[in-house]
């Protein structure tokens, strides 16, 4: 493992360890204060555990304990940071705000600038250059945060909710941007949003209370979950497949009709998103207007709040006891669900 | 704005007014008393233009010496973590409540030929005490508070987030202090040299005590007036209408906001530390 933290706060409860391997983005997941954040700060080296090691590449970022006390200062670590506001330097240009990390490199003047242009049209703002943070939207200033979090040239990245304070516009955006800038970089990001998970990490821990609960490939956190947090993730109906004009084709030659938040070019990869409550049971196959219907086989029904979930294979729905009694429905009962095309959303995987 | 509600109780605003007044009238009243036939004679002469210049070059190195020991007393203060730290804020904060005779004499007893460190620098042959030196140390001694409570409010206030940032991005302490830190409180660093250089330039008991007052030597313009009061009420009641005039000048310099504090780009860095703020953060968030 190229990176591996283990570390613990006794005040705060936090007792983690974590590993990544190279080119490999991990998602951190779970509640509020569940240590997220703590967990990034610990990893930058602005939060002191009380014992714990860390290691990157095998260079020791922290090592606490009884008889060591190893620290690594954070400007040492190699371990930019990217937080929820972008945090722009406000008396610095967009461009010298990105050639920040390469002038504390020791870069010269010049070159910092160039690399900073490099990273700037990197992230489409190249026009943005000459601007103070004050003159950029919000959705601009995060991707300029990007660029100078990148242009630090990172051993590890460190993403804390680079999306939340942005508006519903902006985020698929800067969503679509870190896909492309993390694809192949060593990442840890925290969210809150599963999506971002299931679009930029590999791998994802699920945090409550300090500690993790659950941890593993995406897809298998979020179809199987374990843990009470990741349950109510996952309780998003996730469908891969190619993107069609209308919405998407699964694997097996299903047609979904959606509507595409971001910009899809029909045939690349995508996925399809709704919750269980937009979908509705039927015996018989149900037309009108765009509607996607199709053919399940019951798997499962439990109770899911005062809602029955049914479960068939990887896709559920919420429906109300008395309509999953009116129906009928039992394990292993052929029947039909229904989804609207407005109620699901397509995204780029 | 204007038409908010206030909330203010009218009775409030007689005793406002009653409050203006009082620092209002004692200066109009100079105003009034000033014997401008000969105001300008009167502020031009030998030993007026003495003091005021001599008063000018110690402010002037005083405001430097605040600078070169207040900043890193409010970088201490605002952002070390260290025991005593509160301590040290009160002790440092002692001269605004001391009265300066008394800060005079303590300063007597350190630098003077019988004083703490006096005793060392006179074998060492420095003399300090009534001296041009002891002037500056003076005022340096009642104006340093200034600055360090103006700038350790700045340094709160600019939170230590962008700090973070820098220091994740590679950059070294020292760095970090240079190119962002310093910078982001550049208006609160700017108007904390401003009120320490108009307190300097007001200083009369810890610099009488301290440094005497030798024409061309110690004695600054309040000191002059002082003199002058005795013999030539025209002459101190003009040179004292000079110090209210540097005074207001000053009060507008460091009043005039951010762009006068010496940031490129009016207000740029207030708007973004605004913008960058947790609060506003949350609101964002919030549906």
């Amino acid at each position: 493992m190229s990176v591996r933290i283990d570390a613990a706060i006794a005040a705060r409860g936090f007792d983690v360890s974590v590993s990544l391997a190279p080119g490999e983005t991990l998602a951190v997941l779970g509640p509020n204060g569940a240590g997220k954040s703590t967990l990034l700060s610990v990893m930058a080296g602005l939060l002191r555990p009380d014992t714990g090691r860390g290691e990157v590449d095998g260079k020791v970022l922290f090592d606490l304990g009884p008889g060591v006390n190893a620290w690594t200062a954070p400007h040492r670590r190699g371990t930019a940071l990217l937080a929820q506001e972008p945090l722009l330097f406000p008396h610095l240009s967009a461009l010298d705000n990105v050639a920040f990390g390469p002038r504390s490199a020791g870069m010269a003047k010049v070159a910092a600038r160039e690399a900073a242009r490099h990273w700037l049209a990197e992230v489409d703002a190249a026009e943005l250059a000459a601007r103070r943070p004050g003159e950029l939207s919000g959705g601009q200033a995060q991707r300029v945060a990007v660029a100078r979090a990148l242009a630090a040239d990172p051993d590890v990245l460190l993403l804390d909710e680079p999306m939340a304070a942005l508006d519903i516009h902006a985020a698929p955006l800067l969503r679509r941007l870190l896909k492309r800038v993390l694809a192949g970089r060593r990442a840890v990001i925290v969210t809150h949003d599963v999506l971002d998970a299931y679009v930029l990490a590999d791998r994802v821990i699920v945090m409550e209370e300090g500690r993790i609960t659950e941890e593993g490939p995406v897809r298998e956190v979020l179809q199987r979950p374990r843990s009470r947090f990741a349950a109510g993730l996952a309780g998003l109906n996730l469908l891969a497949g190619t993107v069609t004009a209308a919405g998407i084709r699964s694997a097996d030659g299903m047609e979904f009709a959606g509507h595409h938040d971001d910009p899809l070019v029909p045939g690349q990869a995508g996925v399809a998103a709704f919750p269980p409550s937009a979908v509705s049971v039927f015996l018989s196959e149900a037309h009108g207007s765009p509607r996607n219907s199709f053919r399940v086989k019951i798997t499962d029904l439990e109770p899911h709040g005062d809602q029955i979930r049914v479960r068939a294979g990887e896709l559920s729905a919420d429906i109300t006891p008395a309509a999953s009694a009116d129906l009928g429905l039992v394990p292993g009962l052929e029947a039909y669900f229904v989804v609207k095309a407005a109620a699901v959303s397509i995204y780029p995987a | 704005m204007r038409h908010a509600y206030q909330g203010i109780p009218r009775w409030i605003y007689v005793l406002a007014t009653a409050g203006a007044l009082f620092v209002l009238l004692p200066l109009a009243a100079i105003v009034a008393k000033v014997n401008w036939a000969q105001f300008l004679p009167l502020v031009t002469s030998e030993s007026s233009l003495t003091a005021l210049g001599l008063s000018l070059r110690t402010s002037a190195a005083s405001t430097v010496l605040c600078i070169v020991l207040g900043v890193p007393l409010a970088l201490v203060l605002a952002r070390g973590q260290f025991r005593g730290q509160r301590l040290l804020r009160s002790f440092v904060l002692l001269p605004l409540v001391l009265p300066p005779v008394v800060g005079g004499i303590a300063l007597l007893y350190t630098f003077g030929r019988q004083g703490l460190l006096g005793r060392s620098l006179e074998l060492a042959g420095i003399q300090i005490a009534f001296s041009t030196t002891a002037v500056v140390l003076a005022q340096t001694f009642v104006a340093l508070p200034f600055l360090v409570v103006s700038l350790e409010g700045a340094l709160r206030s600019a939170g230590s987030r962008y700090e973070a940032v820098a220091a994740t991005l590679g950059a070294r302490p020292t760095t970090v202090l240079r190119r962002v830190t310093l910078p982001l409180v550049m208006p609160g660093l700017a108007s904390g040299a401003v009120l320490s250089f108009a307190r300097s330039l007001g200083e009369f008991g810890a610099t009488l005590t301290f440094a005497g007052s030798l024409q061309g030597v110690t004695r600054t313009l309040p000191l002059e007036i002082y003199l002058q009061r005795e013999t030539d009420a025209d002459a101190a009641v003009a040179l004292s209408l000079l110090l209210v005039a540097v005074a207001v000048a000053v009060v507008g310099l460091s009043y005039r906001g951010p762009g006068a504090a010496g940031t490129r780009g009016p207000g740029a860095a207030e708007r973004a530390l605004r913008e960058g703020t947790p609060e506003t953060a949350r609101e964002r968030v919030a549906p």
